[in-house]
């Protein structure tokens, strides 16, 4: 627990008001720097030829026609760039036995999903280039498509990798307490459901794109991309390409969208980065938007065979499942594919007190696109098996679902403690974000409501969640196990001459807020209007070292340093300023932009004033005062592997047993984020993380056919959420600022994505259930409620 | 290579002749032509909004017209509407209520909003859900952009 808490006792100028983010000016100008948007002297674009078999030997890949059409500059195949680029491998180390296989940007040999890049043109367009990638001739062997997830362990079932004895890539298992004996006491009920969840994918509406520079005069490379983590891919270019790393130079700026899309390593911007540095010249590779559905990861699609005991108070005796998911052909470089089992090992019924619990996960290989971290890793699935299962049961003893809730859940004064699977949580509000919940939903007039209805022929459904999001990850989540992502972020502050201050920070902006919530920081602690300070993310040369932008790290960490580094400025310009006006630095304070009397508030001298006679007349100044205006400093989480935070959300749903459709009527959200920086920033991250979730549990699939194929990788066949079918969203705090930093502030990207999909099964089996029917299956397609009601 | 023909339009006031291959589409022509960058690509095929522009004072998907189609047309991207002030409101809006988070749909979103508030829309929050419908935004969850068309109709903001 570090530091003495103090700033907070009196209120901020800024820190938790609903300042507007000043990007968005920008951007409502149209003034935005997107991938696209970046045009480089002799800049070359690049096309890629893809894999059109799941699965299958290459046995000929004829670029000659390719070639020679005019305006193309240079055709690579998988064999062409193998020798400049040494491959990687998505294995680490804390996951104990997973294995994956080496993995080139372009396919050598065998291809193995569809969508996997075979060869890459490079061309003075992007038209020539996808002209000349349709003259390219592809002859494939195919092998035997291994597409079921449930059966790639059978032994009837061919190897993906002829060096594994199977497509087994990983499997854990965690058992607590006694779950046989709980499960055989014969005063439980037992309530047992398998889960299914679809195939997701982010839909970012920028695809992801790169633009990469080569200057071999100081074998320099600069890679512009649409993602989250610069110095992870900084570390990348570098092992595997060959280079100096502090030759590489990664840059983000406006990033639109990325949801734990953009921060992979992916084979087609790896070739991009290679091709530059082969040719010398800036190369542009976006990706189209079924290269994207092909090739963007892909998440979730876990089947989960759940079981939950309770006994007649309602209290859980035990809670158990078996989860089997498929990560596509390769563990994902370098977070790996096995980190979404293991959440769901990790999280499943954390909210609650459990005593007995054991949960299984084997994470297998198939020859469809790869899974990876995307949105709320692991959540969606863990809150959803654990809720449904409990509501249920509470069903079926007759017992209401806040009720079964009330007596489960860890007490709001239980902590510190720990979770049935042993994460250690602190400064959580379970019950007190579950009560506010109920109040401002109104719970008891709309469940009367209900019965009402129901006499109608309307079916309206209540669906609850309870459910703890990993927020501010440690070394604990990749560092430990060899990955090269920071889990310490850095700021620098910088007084500027004119008065204002610089900002420069490693986590990364992608419409989230970060750059708003760094300066709002900035300006409070140090004491500027925040106008005046200017902020700086997304370059690896020009920001300290970080890990950028994942597990809802940026204002609670990235924040945090922030405010170190603010207050070790304002310390130290108050020094300077003490000489100069020869007082004490504790008699002074700066407020509003200049040195004050701290008792009293009289004006002494401007900020400004104070850094021109640092910066330009040093003369007045005694010779032994060595003014530093600019202070660093990094932080990192060393208490607990993660900070949680917690979050209740309720839907209310229509189900129309005619048609099948679910139309979501209402949504509510009580989040404990600690403390909340910038409350409008905060409810809309909430609010997009919940329409993302109602997209998974109602719309987002990525449907395969038995061979492998993607059957709707257009944005007109995959179903996002438009704004007509969503409903608004009522979202409401508690505050329980985390203990294991001065800011207090825990992160609230996934919160929403996490637990609305579990909310939203509850409520249509809430509403399904007078019909006699229930689904467990996401997304809850009309097609499918009709089967659940036995129509089709 | 793909056939070109001449064109002659004018984008935010200012008229110009270009040379253009015919299979280019309008906002292909907007982006790396004009540098106008302002308009962006999600989709190419129609679907998700973001490249609509005012073309002859229609709201058009860029990317489902060719350029060569635009041939006398007057054209308005949001770096036009920026450059005379209209939609200021909008945009106060936007930023106030933070109804946008990337960015990237924001073109298409503003340029639809706006086709709803000066065509007179009400402040009837399905009704601009409908008009939306075909914008597609993966951060936001529209609320906060259906709130920013609210207020402009209901005259809450200083533009
Ligand atoms: S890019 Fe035109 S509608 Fe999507
Ligand atoms: S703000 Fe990102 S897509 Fe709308």
């Amino acid at each position: 627990m570090s530091g003495p808490l103090t700033i907070f006792d009196r209120p901020r100028d800024y820190i938790g008001q609903p300042v507007p983010r000043a990007d968005t000016k920008r951007l409502l100008q149209g003034r935005g720097t997107f991938i696209d948007d970046i045009q480089l002297p002799r800049m070359l674009h690049a096309a890629f030829v893809r894999s059109s078999v799941a699965h299958g030997v290459i046995t000929g890949i004829d670029v000659a026609e390719a070639r020679a059409l005019p305006g193309v500059v240079a055709v690579y195949t998988g064999a062409d760039i193998a020798p400049h680029v040494e491959p990687y491998v998505g294995v680490l180390s804390h996951l104990a036995g997973l294995r994956s296989a080496p993995q080139m940007p372009l396919a050598v040999g065998v291809t193995r999903w569809i969508g996997e890049p075979l060869a890459m043109i490079v061309a003075q367009s992007r038209a020539v280039a996808e002209d000349a990638a349709a003259l390219v001739t592809v002859e494939i062997d195919p092998l035997e498509a291994v597409t079921d997830m449930e059966t790639a362990l059978d032994p009837a079932t061919p190897v993906i990798h002829a060096e594994m004895d199977s497509n087994l890539a990983w499997e854990r298992t965690v058992d607590v307490g006694d779950v046989d004996a709980a499960f055989a006491r014969d005063d439980v009920t037992v309530v047992e459901r398998r889960f299914r969840f679809g195939r997701h994918t982010g839909v970012t509406l920028e695809t992801r794109g790169a633009v990469a520079a080569y200057d071999p005069s100081e074998d320099e490379l600069t890679f512009w991309y649409s993602g989250q983590a610069p110095h992870m891919m900084q570390f990348i270019f570098a092992k595997h390409l060959g280079l100096p790393e502090e030759n590489v130079r990664v840059v983000s700026q406006d990033v639109g969208g990325s949801f734990g899309i953009k921060i992979h390593t992916y084979g087609d911007e790896v070739a991009t980065a290679l091709a530059a540095k082969l040719l010398g010249r800036p190369v542009k590779f976006v990706a189209d938007r079924m290269e994207s559905f092909l090739s963007d990861i892909h998440a979730r699609d876990h089947v989960v065979d759940g079981r939950i005991a309770v006994d007649a108070e309602g209290r859980v005796a035990a809670l158990a499942f078996d989860d089997i998911t498929g990560i596509g052909p390769f563990s994902m470089y370098p977070r790996t594919s096995a980190i979404e089992a293991n959440q769901v090992l990790n999280l499943t019924g954390a909210p609650y007190v459990i005593g007995n619990y054991r949960a299984h996960a084997k994470v297998v290989f198939q020859n469809k696109n790869m899974m990876c971290q995307y949105r709320a890793v692991g959540h969606p699935i863990a809150m959803a098996v654990a809720d449904c299962l409990l509501e249920d049961a509470a069903h079926e003893i007759g017992m209401d679902v806040v009720e079964i809730r009330r007596r489960n859940l860890i007490p709001d004064d239980a902590y510190p403690t720990q979770s049935a699977s042993g994460m250690k949580l602190d400064d959580l509000s379970h019950h007190k974000s579950l009560e506010t919940l109920v109040e401002t939903m109104d719970y008891d007039a709309r469940r009367a409501e209900h019965a009402k209805l129901r006499e109608d022929g309307i079916y309206r459904g209540l669906g609850l969640i309870s459910m703890v999001e990993v927020t501010n990850p440690s070394p604990m989540f990749y560092g430990i196990g060899g990955a090269p992502i920071a889990s310490q972020d850095g700021a620098t502050i910088r007084l500027d001459a004119g008065g204002g201050v610089h900002v420069s920070s490693s986590v990364t902006e992608q419409g989230q807020g970060t750059n708003a919530i760094l300066a709002q920081i900035a300006a409070d602690v140090f004491g500027v209007p925040i106008a005046r300070v200017k902020v700086t993310t997304g370059d690896t040369r020009t920001t300290p070292y970080g890990g950028g932008t994942w597990a809802s790290r940026g204002a609670g960490i990235g924040g945090e340093a922030c405010l170190q580094a603010a207050q070790a400025l304002k310390e130290q310009v108050l020094e300077v300023a003490a000489v100069i006006l020869q007082s004490a630095p504790g008699k002074l304070d700066i407020r509003a932009g200049a040195v004050v009397d701290a008792e009293g508030g009289a004006e002494r001298m401007t900020l400004s004033d104070l850094a021109r006679t640092v910066y330009y007349r040093g003369n007045e100044l005694p010779a032994d005062l060595k003014p530093e205006l600019v202070a660093t400093r990094h932080y990192r989480v060393t208490d607990f592997p993660f900070v949680f935070t917690n979050c209740a959300m309720a839907a209310e749903v229509e189900v129309d047993p005619e048609t099948g459709f679910v139309q979501v009527l209402n949504f509510w959200a009580v989040e404990d984020c600690g403390r909340v920086i910038n409350p409008v920033l905060v409810d809309e991250q909430v609010r997009g993380g919940v329409v993302q979730g109602i997209g998974g549990a109602l719309y987002e699939e990525c449907i395969y056919d038995a061979e492998g194929q993607l059957q709707n990788a257009t944005m007109a066949d995959y179903l996002v959420p438009m704004a007509f079918e969503m409903p608004d969203i009522v979202v409401k705090h508690v505050e329980t600022p985390t203990k294991t930093s001065v800011l207090g502030a825990k992160g609230a990207g996934e919160a929403g994505t996490g637990g609305a999909p579990g909310a939203v099964m509850n409520a249509v089996n809430d509403a399904l259930r007078p019909l006699g029917a229930e689904i467990h299956q996401m997304p809850m397609t009309p097609e499918r409620i009709l089967r659940a009601l036995g129509k089709v | 290579m793909a056939q070109t023909r001449m064109i002659r339009l004018t984008v935010n006031g200012e008229t110009g002749s270009y040379t253009v291959p015919v299979r280019q589409n309008l906002v292909d022509f907007i982006r790396n032509d004009l540098g106008l960058t302002g308009s962006h690509v999600g989709c190419e095929h129609g679907v998700c909004g973001a490249c609509s522009i005012e073309v002859n004072g229609d709201l058009v998907r860029g990317c489902l017209m060719f350029a060569v189609q635009a041939d006398g047309a007057e054209i308005t991207t949001i770096e036009g509407l920026a450059e005379s002030g209209r939609g200021a409101a909008l945009r106060a809006a936007f930023t106030a209520r933070n109804a946008l988070q990337c960015g990237y749909c924001t073109p298409g979103m503003l340029a639809t909003a706006l086709d709803y508030v000066e065509g007179g829309g009400a402040a009837d929050r399905d009704a601009i859900r409908a008009h939306l419908s075909g914008n597609y935004c993966r951060c936001t969850g529209y609320q906060s952009i259906v709130d920013a068309v609210c207020d402009v109709i209901e005259g809450r903001v200083e533009a």
